[in-house]
């Protein structure tokens, strides 16, 4: 059952398994038990990067594509439902358009993309996407009749989806981490803790909005998972190891290329989509900006390229420090309470020079990524295991003769 | 043999890089049932002729024909598609898959199932069967899992030799299998030619340079000297032409294996 849903890519990693079902857990329940705004938004993202990242890893893991168009994918979609909005009126049909236009777009973009530039060489072929990705940001920005230019446009959701609509009155929610906070820290109140650790969930339509995107991410990943223990997914890595070879095999690779790259294009439109009915806001900052490419870029390697599960770990561990370890930071400064050089080192907003090099250490000692280098100890583990085996089943022999 | 049509040839084929001319106006025609093998000095051109038969250089004049069929203008996976086969000088493998999965791509090509996204690859069971079939005909049968850049280089050698098997082409195109490999797995290998020679309906070109293998395994040698053919005919006849005793051979006939043993 396990097997044939995670289409036989087993995690592989007893630490990964553990990682992947507490990720799993926090997001099914995560409006339940990380409240407030800033959390909700996390859990939301997280998923919208795990299709993102997803999708980009089958291009760059599996296939050793390397485009820089990713984010004007993802922008496509995400202005796709907020045109199809703006024009047709809050409705799901308006919805329903706006997504069709955009994977349209993005298919004949991508197609194109394809077409013309998979002949030449991968370092070519990424530039071509840096131009075609620049381009479409200045002519996002220079519309401004259209797009709204910098500032963007808002995206009036259906009453369902928006924060109006409250399908269910007083849900009872349990603070986890509150909860744990309490357990560590002041072990004696526990009991207290316990009880405060209980809040009320404002159970709206962007609740709602937030399952179909989990919902959404689920079956997309699962897909994906799918499709690169295929058939068509080995001929992916194939092209990954040794593209010649795989033509002389007869593979016609520009076909495999081309078709991965419209793939990755309209999953990746359908998650800016997605993302933009749940953040009801989209600008080139926050949908097609380069940053975001880096970002993207970095969650895949982070997490393991050539490992769809990476991804998911890529973009949890990613999101959860862009939102979270300005805190930590903050903390650290308030009790050091050092001013000068150090200060300004540990100032909240300074939390990408340190994610930067906690990325640069983690490229340089797990190469493979997170998920790459669990598989690899785990791996180590299992052979050391049969070796012992061997050891104590000769040793044992011996003994007999 | 002339009545008989050729399964391959190839027409004033040429090719030139800059002002050096590889291969120059090389024509010979192969018929089915045959072993042919190539021999020559290093550089005289030979994997040049075999890269432009299977299609990795498109040649600057001339052509190549398979049954009868001007394939000059055909891609790389075309040709593989009507039978050219060809295994590699230098290895030239997919080293992070596992020697199953990389006999199993070899396998599937002729399946034409590459556009099957939603089955596992895994569940293909016939597919596997004449993988493994493959993997233990070359007797790499216990290094199915193994990922092939773990593969000692003979190992890797054959699991080459495995992956033209598996594509089962009409055009067998060996280049120097047995390169680099340890005495007692070059007999191995030889087998495996030897029994594909039994099959009537098959062509095998050879590029070998170990001169006890080619007297024992060809019907007819050609020789290659600076991108042109200067011989063709019976093994006994070609060794013992003088052209090819200084060509290929240098002038003291006394050692011809000395390359071999290298």
């Amino acid at each position: 059952m396990l097997q044939s849903i995670l289409s036989g890519d087993l995690p592989r990693s007893r630490v990964l398994s553990v990682a992947l079902i507490a990720i799993l857990i926090a997001l099914a329940l995560g409006p339940f038990l990380f409240p407030g705004t800033r959390a909700f938004a996390t859990l939301g993202m997280i998923c919208v990067f795990i299709i993102v990242v997803a999708a980009y890893d089958l291009m760059l893991g599996y296939t050793h594509i390397v485009s820089f168009a990713h984010t004007m994918f993802f922008g496509i979609g995400a202005y796709g439902v907020a045109l199809g909005i703006g024009h047709f009126g809050s409705g799901f049909g308006a919805i329903f358009i706006g997504i069709l236009g955009a994977l349209l777009l993005s298919a004949a973009l991508a197609l194109l993309l394809g077409l013309l530039s998979l002949r030449v060489k991968a370092i070519f072929f990424a530039l071509v996407t840096l131009a075609v990705a620049f381009a479409f940001l200045s002519v996002v920005t220079q519309m401004y009749h259209i797009t709204g230019g910098e500032d963007g446009l808002r995206v009036r959701v259906p009453r369902e989806l928006g924060p109006a609509f409250r399908p269910l009155d007083s849900v009872t929610g349990f603070d986890l981490f509150g909860f744990l906070g309490v357990l560590f820290t002041q072990p004696w109140n526990l009991v207290d803790g316990f009880r405060d650790a209980f809040f009320t969930v404002r159970f709206t339509g962007r609740t709602l909005m937030y399952y179909a995107l989990f919902l959404f991410a689920g079956v997309i990943f699962l897909f994906l998972l799918r499709l690169v223990n295929s058939p068509f997914g080995r001929v992916l890595q194939a092209i990954r190891e040794n593209e010649f070879r795989a033509q002389a095999l007869g593979y016609r690779t520009v076909f495999y290329r081309t078709a991965v790259v419209i793939l990755s294009a309209l999953l990746t439109t359908f998650a800016g989509a997605l993302f933009a009915l749940f953040n009801r806001y989209v600008n080139p900052e926050n949908t097609l900006n380069f940053e975001l490419m880096i970002f993207i870029l970095l969650m895949c390697v982070l997490g393991g390229m050539g490992t769809l599960y990476g991804a998911i770990i890529g973009a949890v561990v990613f999101v959860v420090a862009q939102n979270y370890l300005q805190d930590v930071l903050g903390a650290l400064s308030e009790a050091v309470n050092v001013g000068g050089f150090v200060g300004s080192l540990i100032e909240p907003s300074h939390w990408l020079l340190w994610f930067g090099l906690l990325f640069v250490a983690s490229v340089y000692f797990f190469p493979s990524g997170i998920v790459g280098q669990l598989r690899i100890w785990a791996r180590r583990r299992e052979m050391r295991q049969t070796v012992a085996e061997h050891q104590t089943e000769s040793s044992a022999k011996e003994r007999l003769t | 043999m002339a009545d008989q049509q050729a399964v391959l040839e190839t027409r004033s084929l040429t090719i030139q890089f800059g002002g050096h001319v590889a291969v120059d106006e090389v024509s010979c025609a192969f018929q089915a049932g045959t072993l042919t093998t190539i021999i020559g000095p290093n550089g005289a051109g030979k994997t040049t002729w075999f890269n432009l038969i299977s299609g990795q250089l498109t040649p600057s004049s001339g052509q190549v024909l398979l049954a009868g069929e001007d394939i000059s203008n055909l891609s790389t996976e075309a040709r593989t598609d009507k039978g050219l086969g060809r295994a590699f000088q230098l290895t030239n493998l997919f080293p992070n898959l596992s020697a199953l999965e990389n006999v199993r791509l070899a396998v599937a090509s002729s399946y034409r199932i590459g556009h099957i996204f939603w089955q596992r690859a895994s569940l293909r069971r016939d597919i596997e069967d004449r993988a493994r079939h493959y993997l233990d005909f070359v007797r790499l049968g216990h290094r199915a899992d193994t990922p092939v850049s773990y593969l000692p280089h003979g190992d890797q050698r054959k699991l080459e030799v495995a992956l033209l098997m598996a594509l089962e082409p009409h055009v067998f195109m060996f280049d120097e299998p047995t390169a680099g490999m340890s005495v007692d797995e070059v007999p191995v290998i030889l087998d495996l030619i030897a029994n594909l020679k039994k099959q009537d309906d098959k062509l095998i070109l050879l590029v070998e340079h170990k001169m006890d293998v080619v007297r024992s395994l060809s019907d007819r040698i050609v020789v290659l000297h600076h991108g042109q053919l200067v011989a063709d005919g019976e093994p006994a006849e070609i060794i013992a032409s003088p052209v090819v005793q200084e060509a290929y051979l240098g002038t003291s006939a006394g050692a011809p294996t000395e390359e071999a043993s290298a």
